[in-house]
């Protein structure tokens, strides 16, 4: 135990709002420091938007988030999480399949991939190897970001100085091409940056993908191109499985996070929602949960996104109206829905070949970029997209845990659908109409889809707001978007974890760097919570 | 100047008397150089002539507005002396709207029309984006500075960049470097109620740029047009009499009288190299000039790719040339009015200016749509100026003439501009009519010159006004191409001074200034042997 607490043994050290992975996460790296921490949870399970849960039958729908690919492998050494029960299997392929037949193949290897490439265009698959390249440099230059804090250039102290100075020094070790080269992968559109590389629409479609899941962007959007490090991100760390599931549905990784907390010696009380963070004299000391309940704590540390955090559970008179103002001004757009489906038997592919391992994995329907873009140009007008683009798994192949015998379990993420419609709110019969749009999409590349929906959740971004708590249910907690990263995120002069309240620190994708289950911002939080504390370096 | 001039024989020979061209050359020759000016067209200007398109009446062909070129410059090349007249200066903008009261707004005057929260909000945001303007002009109008070299002056360089926007003050320089990277769809949303007064201050974000309002990086090009206005002085619009053709003019006499050669009709074929450096041109016509240094004012890929040549460059270079997108998307409508045009509501003042048709930054947006897909929108927006309200000599007596931007109008129509001219022609009309009903009727000819045409017209690859779209990855040192982004190309003697060029286009001269700097920054190649 720390002596920091040695003195008042009742008195908690730290209150974590939100059990969510980051909040779990921030949770066990204090916990394994020696604090007292406590994690208030809203819901009755743990894990916000990492969760696996029944909703039908015996049917596990890992019903938010579903593929356990940027965790940091770090993270999951520290904390023992494979001790505590979480098991990744890789993905075994994949696929993009053509609106008139065929497809392409996905593969981990990449000379196999490259083949596949060369199926479509021989040009291309030769682009592919420097493309790789250029992208594998650009993961290498990111990776060592993502678990730091990032500095504040308009600050004069050490600290930001020096870490100012990192950056410059890893730019400029970068030697001239490569910084140029690097300036314009984080400035580009995805169309734009694949343009310059392949000729096949198939194969930039299949690659674009990744940079529209979960942002308010389409591919021609410049600010996109960076997104696409993400199917590289895993091969850096060289883990097998970055792209994978979780054993179990994505709520393992919660239980896992939640083991590993409560082994530490930290406690967590779920069904207990926070209604306000107790403040006095510019400090943060406690909260007051819904029932009236008052928990002192030394700190309180938020999981929430940063506009519930400071603008519901604070007092605006807590806080200085120019903070208050850039609150107010981040972005967090709904730009997602996702369906749950249970089926009785696995649907077929005809484009697919029998006995591959495509349907193994994430299977696409989108071939063009401009399809994409089409896409969102309707979220814009303020409707779902009428050819969206989908994500979509059928875990329970390759996890037979998550259904009965010989039933199986699909997830489908959908890009876009908007929070608000321009029509009005959303209603019964508007989610319907956007799921038949999904079930649709899918049915086309699958004649007997349809005759195996046992059960299907429809899930919007009003409904993953009101469940999980997320802003307009972006997944990310506030979009990726230039303004929004690094020393922006999420919000100028306070992208340290740190807010203007003493005692009070932000762990939610809210902050740098940002979304996807990758546990960064609760680690990164926890270490500058013990920093401040004079508990680490 | 020491040597006696042969006639074939100069120390730099600038491709195309564009304005930056010509501004270049003019430089040049006024610091003591030979210098010639090869120009393909019959007059001199490029894209910045005036030129009759229907019998007796006028009309600029490209920009048909100037307030981006430096005060300092016009005053150093004494253009008024070499005949430039103004026949308009300080020019208000007006947003019109169907069927409301236009909105006119000018420099630092609040706009009329506009709710008490909005006009207030409209002072403050202009006042702090002219401080931002004023903080990165510098930084806008000098020679961008390579990276990651071990050279002082680059390092200094980019020193005093950061320490520029540092002298913001801490809530400045935070503000800056957020919007910065922002689209000016939020922006405007942070501040502002009117879709009017959103829809005209979006639409100098996107006008010559392959963006609409919700792309990323619109407010960087805001904020680069508005560096461009401070780094000119904050004069306002003006109009050149006898239209922009008549500044080419005096630039071209000022560049003439301080002894600079001027040929027109005469097309370069090639960029000639002898042992690794660029020694002349050759014409069309066969004829062969030596020169010292030879500065393009041809667009890149243009100059790299056809002048010069892929095997003079390695392979990675021209790849990054290759990649440049230069596909432009705004065309000019010219119509001649046989009488002033009947624009509903608007002032006497309000017609001497420019007036927007872009009525909310959804209509724009829209607009933006259909350019994504190679099409154009049956609601374009645009940006309308008549001239001859402030210059009789462009139009018959009592005659007008009426000159519009309109956007978008991709280069690659999926139709065909064959059969794309007139469809678009008249959904510019349509527009055109709700806003000034009855003026189909005044019209006695039309002519349209879509980025296609102005490509083949002006010979600019893909037939973009700024040689090049501009956006985060192709402005500063990444302009036209890393490699190429201090007016000098990866091949001895040989520079760029035109608008693909850091700071791009508009008609600013900048870039044409700049590359008369390196040219002269240069060692003088006869000098240093000789010496």
């Amino acid at each position: 135990m720390s002596g920091a607490s040695a003195a008042h043994p009742e008195e908690l050290d730290a209150i974590i709002v939100g059990a969510g992975h980051n909040g779990l996460v921030a949770g066990c790296y204090l916990a394994r420091a020696g604090l007292k921490v406590l994690i208030l949870e809203r819901q009755p399970y743990i894990g916000g938007a990492a969760v696996s849960r029944r909703v039908y039958e015996d049917f596990t729908y890992s019903n938010c988030s579903y593929v356990c690919s940027l965790l940091r492998p770090e993270i999951m050494r520290t904390l023992e999480l494979p001790k505590f029960g979480l098991q990744i299997i890789p993905y075994e392929g994949g696929c993009t399949m053509m609106q008139e037949g065929g497809h392409l193949a996905l593969y981990d290897n990449h000379d196999a991939l490259r083949r596949e490439i060369g199926r479509h265009s021989k040009r291309d698959a030769e682009a592919y190897d420097r493309y790789s390249r250029d992208v594998m440099r650009q993961c290498k230059f990111i990776k060592p970001l993502l678990m730091r804090e990032p500095p504040d250039p308009a600050s004069f102290k050490p600290r930001d100085i020096q870490e100012l100075l990192y950056l410059g020094r890893r730019l400029h070790g970068m030697g001239e091409e490569r910084m140029y080269d690097t300036l314009r992968f984080w400035t580009m559109s995805a169309a734009d940056f694949l343009d310059e590389y392949f000729e096949s629409e198939i194969v930039k479609a299949h690659f674009a993908g990744s940079s529209i899941i979960g942002t308010a962007l389409g591919p021609r959007s410049p600010g996109t191109a960076y997104v696409l490090l993400h199917h590289y991100m895993g091969d850096i760390d060289n883990t097998v499985g970055a792209w994978g599931f979780a054993r179990g549905g994505m709520g393992a990784v919660s239980n896992a996070l939640g083991a590993s907390f409560t082994a530490s010696g930290g406690a967590i009380r779920s069904a207990a929602p926070v209604a306000k963070v107790l403040v006095r004299g510019g400090r943060a000391h406690g909260v007051t949960l819904v029932n009236g309940e008052e928990i002192k704590a030394r700190l309180v540390i938020s999981n929430l996104d940063v506009r519930r955090t400071f603008l519901e559970t604070i007092d605006a008179q807590d806080l200085p109206d120019e903070f208050l103002h850039s609150v107010r001004n981040f972005k967090i757009r709904g730009s997602s829905g996702k369906l749950n489906i249970a089926l009785d038997g696995l649907p077929r592919f005809p484009a697919i070949p029998a006995g591959s391992p495509s349907t193994r994995g994430d299977m696409h329907v989108t071939d063009t970029i401009e399809m994409m873009e089409r896409a969102y140009d309707d979220w814009k007008d303020g409707r779902w997209s009428r050819a969206p683009y989908i994500d979509m798994l059928i875990p329970s192949q390759i996890d037979p845990t998550m259904t009965p015998n010989g039933k199986h379990y699909m997830s489908v993420f959908v890009q876009y659908c908007p929070y608000q419609l321009a029509d009005g709110p959303w209603s019964a019969a508007k989610r319907q109409a956007f799921g038949d749009t999904v079930i649709n999409t899918i049915a086309r590349h699958s004649p007997n889809f349809k005759d195996l929906i046992l059960h299907a959740e429809i899930r919007t971004p009003w409904d993953i707001e009101n469940e999980v708590g997320l802003t307009e249910g972006n997944i990310f907690q506030g979009e990726l978007t230039m303004d929004q990263l690094l020393f922006n995120r999420p919000v100028p002069g306070y992208a340290q974890y740190r807010s203007p309240l003493k005692g009070m620190y932000m762990c939610g994708s809210s902050t740098h760097p940002g979304g996807g289950v990758m546990g960064a911002p609760g680690a990164n939080a926890a270490r500058a919570v013990l920093r401040d504390l004079r508990l680490a370096h | 100047m020491s040597n006696a001039p042969n006639p074939k024989q100069f120390d730099c020979a600038v491709i195309g008397a564009g304005h930056n061209g010509l501004v270049c050359a003019a430089l040049l020759a006024g610091a003591g150089r030979t210098v010639l000016v090869l120009e393909a067209g019959a007059q001199v200007g490029g894209a910045s002539i005036t030129r009759e398109f229907a019998p007796g009446y006028k009309v600029s062909a490209g920009a048909h507005l100037l307030h981006l070129m430096p005060a300092d410059l016009l005053r150093t090349l004494k253009l008024e002396s070499h005949g430039l007249q103004w026949a308009g200066q300080q020019l208000p903008t007006t947003a019109l709207i169907a069927g409301a009261p236009p909105l006119t707004f000018n420099h630092g005057v609040s706009m009329e029309g506009l709710s008490a929260a909005d006009a207030s909000a409209l002072g403050a945001y202009q006042e702090r984006m002219r401080r931002f303007a004023a903080a990165i002009a510098p930084i806008f109008s000098g020679i961008p500075p390579r990276l990651g070299t071990d050279a002082w002056s680059d390092r200094l360089s980019l020193l005093r960049m950061a320490w520029r926007i540092r002298m913001l003050g801490k809530h400045d320089m935070r503000e800056l470097l957020r919007i910065g990277g922002m689209n000016v769809y939020d922006l405007l949303e942070e501040h502002f109620d009117s879709a009017a007064l959103k829809g005209a201050l979006g639409f100098d974000a996107v006008l010559g740029a392959n963006f609409g309002p919700r792309s990323p990086g619109t407010v960087l090009t805001l904020l680069y047009r508005l560096a461009a206005e401070s780094a000119a002085g904050d004069t306002g619009l003006s109009q050149p009499k006898g239209g922009m053709g008549a500044l080419c003019e005096a630039i071209a006499k000022a560049a003439v009288a301080a002894g600079a050669v001027i040929r027109t009709q005469s097309t370069v074929a090639r960029i000639l190299i002898e042992a690794d450096r660029a020694c002349g041109v050759l014409l069309e016509s066969g004829e062969r000039i030596d020169a010292r240094q030879v500065i393009s004012n041809a667009d890149p890929k243009t100059t790299f790719l056809k002048l010069l040549g892929a095997a003079y460059l390695d392979a990675g270079f021209v790849r990054r040339v290759s990649h440049i997108r230069s596909q432009g998307l705004a065309a000019k409508i010219h119509l001649a009015l046989d009488r002033r045009p009947p624009f509903a509501g608007v002032a006497e003042a309000a017609l001497k200016g420019r007036m927007l048709s872009a009525p909310s930054l959804g209509a724009i947006e829209h607009a933006y749509n259909h350019a994504k897909y190679g099409e154009f929108s049956t609601a374009p927006t645009m940006e309308i100026t008549v001239p001859s309200i402030n210059d009789a000599t462009l139009a018959p007596a009592g005659k007008h003439v009426l000159s519009a931007i309109v956007q978008y109008a991709p280069y690659a129509l999926k139709q065909g501009w064959g059969s794309g001219r007139q469809r678009f022609l008249d959904a510019s009309l349509d527009v055109l009519e709700t806003l000034a009903p009855g003026l189909r009727a005044c019209i006695t000819a039309a002519e349209v010159l879509t980025p296609a045409d102005l490509e083949k017209e002006f010979r600019g690859s893909g037939g973009h006004w700024h040689h090049g779209d501009l956006a985060f990855d192709q402005i500063l040192m990444m302009r036209p191409v890393p490699g190429a982004g201090q007016y000098r190309a990866p091949v001895e003697g040989l520079f760029l001074c035109g608008a693909g060029c850091h700071p791009g286009g508009g008609v600013m001269g900048i870039a044409g200034r700049n590359a008369a700097l390196q040219v002269l920054n240069e060692p003088r190649h006869n000098d240093v042997m000789t010496s």
